[in-house]
């Protein structure tokens, strides 16, 4: 089994074509560039697809397949992480999204950024992204996953702030990282209190520890260890997944490149907050706390990014809040105990958002950097495959049958309706279905129909290379055909999904069907009512902007405080700004510049040097050059003596004295 | 017989006198006297340690004193000398060339 | 009152007062010939002990040589009163106090010491001299040839540092 014995290879080669690129390829022409970087994924992505085929080929009792241990990073007393890579159906689902989207991207980046000076620092960049990633969805135990985690986190600062020149660019990349960062801490918690309750850090070992029956449940209200683990976990989560209230950057986050965002901030990195809760489902489920706070958190957000999503007019701003509105969705997949469906839903994102975002790309590009959807109109007819595509990847976002949203979104709608207490959870769900489908929609009418609202002298529209709109009809297909793998048995399909991820991820709870045909007769009402809510949203948004353009003002005017609520995305940022940054400013500013480091420490470095200074001032009179007071000193230094030795018998064997 | 402890009194405050003059004395020859009358003051207190244990060993010591007090007097005295000549004083605290 | 310790004190009282004046004296000759009555002192109270020896080399060498030395020095350098400067603002200010000093620590080391034992003609085996002188030339031989190194070097060095200038 030759590939599945040296799973190193498959995040190595984006690392060795990051390195290459990095070091040597600012003099290199773009082709060379490209070559490198695209052959580094695209034979990472054939090596991932050989090590799947392997798996599967795997006979059952092989399975579960062993952790590969490659080499001792820490080693202290008992505790052992080191550099280990496991694959199993999990990692198998990540692998090809990661593997297989990042390769679409990288292709759409060479034409995308073709004209952009720092090219090769860019694909570098991506690459170096791609081994982190891989690093973090392969990781055998938490150490190696928090390397790739903190690695991610790392390639987002670099590429949202890849315009370095530009202020607001560099701020949003440094926002990025500080509010991962506050996350990150709440992680490292967790993964304190896992090694010291466990002893150790390795996912088997740690899994089947915890699956023994000695540990009891903990009911809601009870915060063991459980609990106080799986949410320090989850506040790491909240961060990279950028959920309530650590979503606060992703939105800034599209300063960057577009393809940046649609690998980092759509399809892969933001994902790795739901890949972390749907790894440690065991210790989330022996918590119900921690679900119930992971759904409540899942919900709330989705709903409250959509709100922010219906006013916004930067084309890529509405999409980044609708990715942390469907985040939110994965979220509350995994509180009610579906994670199987989160991760379905985990993949269905990836293509969808991913072609949302490059077909956003495109449009751009197709403008000529334009970005506020205002001031577009009227391009369905001037860039075919770009309206296309996008309108495909809107329906599928939208839950339309039979794309693949549609039966992702479904199961968490069905998961959170029938687990106890889940109403509320379906009803504010289906709510926000209804909002995203209005506010996509709302996208492209704004975007395609119309009439133009740009001069037309100036802006010559055109469509994208075909290394642009090669991934988009690429990943049009797969948002197309992507959801029938996992179709539940009642459309038709062979809910191959839930079971081929059933050995990892323990059949949830409440999603049993307790009765076959009462079940099925509830799905099926429940997907009715969903289509229901998405054509409703289609509906209204047809009705304001393509029959009524001026409605969309009027009401905007009558309902003016809401309206602007929304708009400045309910004063989060300004919030944030006034109770944490500006105290935490004035606390460095005024305790420890001014006092601790200024006072303090330039204080007392000073003082002895001046207090060196002034002895040796005092010092100096001895050396006076007169005789008499040097006799003197002789005495004195004779009176030291003896006085040591008589007050201090101990020195007396050290100056000769027997007795 | 006279108690050994008397002696070693009357040394030590022969040798608390030689202090005092080393101290206080300006002319250079006084001082070195003064340096005389302190090595007499211990030269006493070894010969009288000596008879108290019966041994002989501190008179032996004492003229190995006395011995080095000569050669060191007769040096000393050519130095002294030499700086009457080159500093026309006999007073110490004119031998100030090393002042800052 | 045994006659020994009248003797003692007589003698003791002597090499005080002599010591005293070597203090107070302004003219170095005269402190020079106090000095010289401190050390016949100091060889009488030899002789109290019993070292008679060591009496005599006293006075010979350190009262006939050494003192000799000293007057003849004064004599040559023309030595006047002692003038009255007082630029050494430290030994003014420390100099009693630090006698006082030296003077307690030593009374308190002999208070506590336990030598009370009486010194004083003792029934040794041997007269004094030959006692010192076997001792001198069996256990201390290569101290007593170093010595006589040490006053050919000082003979050559006195002779050295009081040549006249090659002028």
């Amino acid at each position: 089994m030759p590939i599945l014995d040296h799973l190193w290879i498959i995040p190595l080669l984006p690392l060795l074509g990051s390195a290459i690129n990095g070091l040597l390829g600012g003099k290199w022409p773009n082709k060379i560039v490209n070559s490198v970087a695209l052959g580094a994924t695209g034979l990472s992505f054939l090596f991932a697809l050989e090590a799947v085929r392997e798996f599967l080929a795997l006979s059952p009792d092989k399975l579960p397949f062993a952790p590969q241990h490659y080499f001792d990073w820490i080693v202290a007393g008992s505790f052992r992480a080191g550099f280990d890579l496991e694959i199993d159906q999990l990692t198998i689902v990540m692998l090809m999204v990661v593997t297989g989207v990042g390769f679409l991207i990288h292709i759409y980046a060479t034409g995308y950024m073709a004209h952009e000076s720092g090219y090769y620092r860019f694909f570098s960049y991506l690459n170096l992204f791609m081994f982190f990633m891989l690093v973090l969805v392969m990781a055998a135990n938490y150490v190696l996953l928090f390397v790739g985690w903190e690695g991610v986190g790392l390639c987002s600062y670099l590429l949202i702030g890849f315009y370095f020149l530009k202020k607001s660019a560099s701020d949003a990349g440094k926002k990025a990282f500080i509010v991962n960062r506050i996350g990150d801490f709440g992680f490292m918690l967790g993964m304190f209190l896992l090694f010291r309750t466990f002893h150790t850090l390795d996912f088997t070992t740690l899994f089947a520890a915890a699956s023994n029956p000695a540990w009891g449940h903990e009911a809601w209200g009870q915060f063991g260890t459980f609990t106080i683990a799986c949410l320090l976990l989850f506040m790491g989560a909240t961060g990279k997944s950028a959920q309530l209230p650590l979503y606060v950057w992703l939105p800034d986050a599209m300063e960057g490149p577009t393809p940046v965002s649609a690998l980092i901030h759509a399809a892969t990195m933001v994902t790795a907050g739901v890949y972390v809760v749907a790894r440690s489902h065991i210790l989330f489920v022996h918590s119900e706390t921690a679900m119930v706070v992971v759904a409540v958190v899942g919900c709330a957000t989705a709903f409250f990014a959509a709100t922010i999503g219906l006013v916004q007019t930067d084309i890529k701003r509405v999409l980044a809040y609708s990715t942390v509105s469907q985040l939110g969705y994965m979220f509350l997949a995994c509180g009610v105990g579906a994670f199987s469906a989160g991760i379905f839903h985990l993949m269905t994102h990836a293509f969808f958002k991913a072609l949302l975002f490059l077909a956003a790309g495109s449009v751009i590009h197709a403008m000529g950097g334009e970005q506020d959807m205002r001031k577009m109109g009227g391009l369905s007819k001037k860039i075919k495959y770009t309206y296309r595509t996008m309108l495909i990847a809107t329906l599928a976002i939208a839950g339309i049958p039979p794309l693949a949203g549609f039966f992702s979104k479904d199961a968490i709608l069905l998961s959170a309706f029938q687990i106890e207490g889940g109403h509320p959870l379906y009803a504010i769900g289906l709510l926000t279905a209804l909002l995203t489908s209005f506010y996509m929609f709302r996208l492209i009418f704004l975007t395609f129909h119309g009439k133009p609202r740009y001069d037309e002298h100036h802006v010559h529209v055109h469509e994208s290379p075909w290394s642009m709109l090669g991934p988009l009809v690429a990943l049009a297909v797969l948002s197309v055909i992507g959801g029938w793998i996992a179709a539940p048995a009642l459309w038709g399909g062979t809910d191959y999904f839930a079971s081929f991820l059933a050995p990892v991820l323990a059949s949830p709870q409440g999603a049993e069907a307790v009765n076959e045909a009462a079940a099925h007769q509830l799905e099926i009402i429940l997907a009715i009512v969903a289509v229901a809510s998405a054509l409703l949203g289609w509906g209204v948004a047809y009705w304001l902007y393509m029959r009524q353009p001026g409605k969309p003002e009027q009401i905007a005017k009558s309902m003016r405080p809401v309206y602007n609520t929304l708009l400045n995305k309910y004063y989060v940022d300004e919030f944030y700004s006034a109770v944490i940054i500006k105290p935490l400013m004035w606390i460095s500013t005024n305790v420890f510049w001014k006092f601790v480091d200024v006072a303090a420490i330039d204080g007392t470095v000073n003082g002895i040097a001046s207090g060196a200074t002034n002895i040796g001032d005092i010092v100096r009179h001895t050396q006076s050059g007169n005789t008499r007071s040097y006799a003197v000193w002789v005495i004195i230094g004779a009176l030291v003596v003896i006085a040591v030795i008589f007050f201090w018998p101990a020195v007396r064997p050290v100056v000769g004295m027997v007795r | 017989m006279v108690p050994t402890s008397y002696y070693l009194i009357l040394s030590a405050v022969l040798f608390g006198l030689g202090v005092v003059a080393f101290v206080f004395k300006r002319n250079v020859i006084t001082i070195f006297m003064s340096i005389e009358l302190m090595l007499n003051a211990v030269n006493l207190a070894f010969v009288a340690f000596s008879q108290a244990r019966h041994q002989s060993d501190g008179q032996v010591f004492v003229l190995f004193v006395i011995v080095v007090a000569a050669a060191e007097a007769a040096v000393g005295l050519g130095i002294i000398i030499l700086m009457a000549r080159n500093r026309q004083s006999l007073n110490v605290e004119r031998v100030d060339l090393l002042k800052l | 009152m045994t006659p020994q310790l009248a003797v003692f004190f007589v003698l003791a009282t002597l090499a005080v007062l002599g010591a005293l004046n070597l203090i107070m004296q302004r003219h170095p000759i005269h402190s020079a010939l106090s000095l010289i009555v401190v050390m016949i002192a100091l060889a009488g109270l030899y002789l109290l002990m019993g070292s008679e020896f060591v009496a005599a080399v006293q006075i010979i060498v350190y009262g006939g040589a050494i003192m000799v030395l000293f007057v003849f020095v004064i004599m040559l350098l023309n030595a006047g009163v002692e003038e009255r400067t007082n630029i050494s603002k430290l030994a003014g200010i420390a100099g009693i106090p630090l006698a006082v000093a030296l003077l307690g620590f030593l009374a308190a080391a002999i208070a506590r010491s336990n030598e009370s034992a009486q010194a004083g003609f003792e029934s040794s085996t041997l007269a004094n001299t030959k006692e010192i002188s076997t001792m001198l030339f069996k256990d201390f031989v290569y101290p007593f040839e170093l010595t006589s190194f040490l006053i050919l070097v000082a003979i050559l060095g006195a002779i050295v540092l009081a040549q006249r200038e090659k002028s």
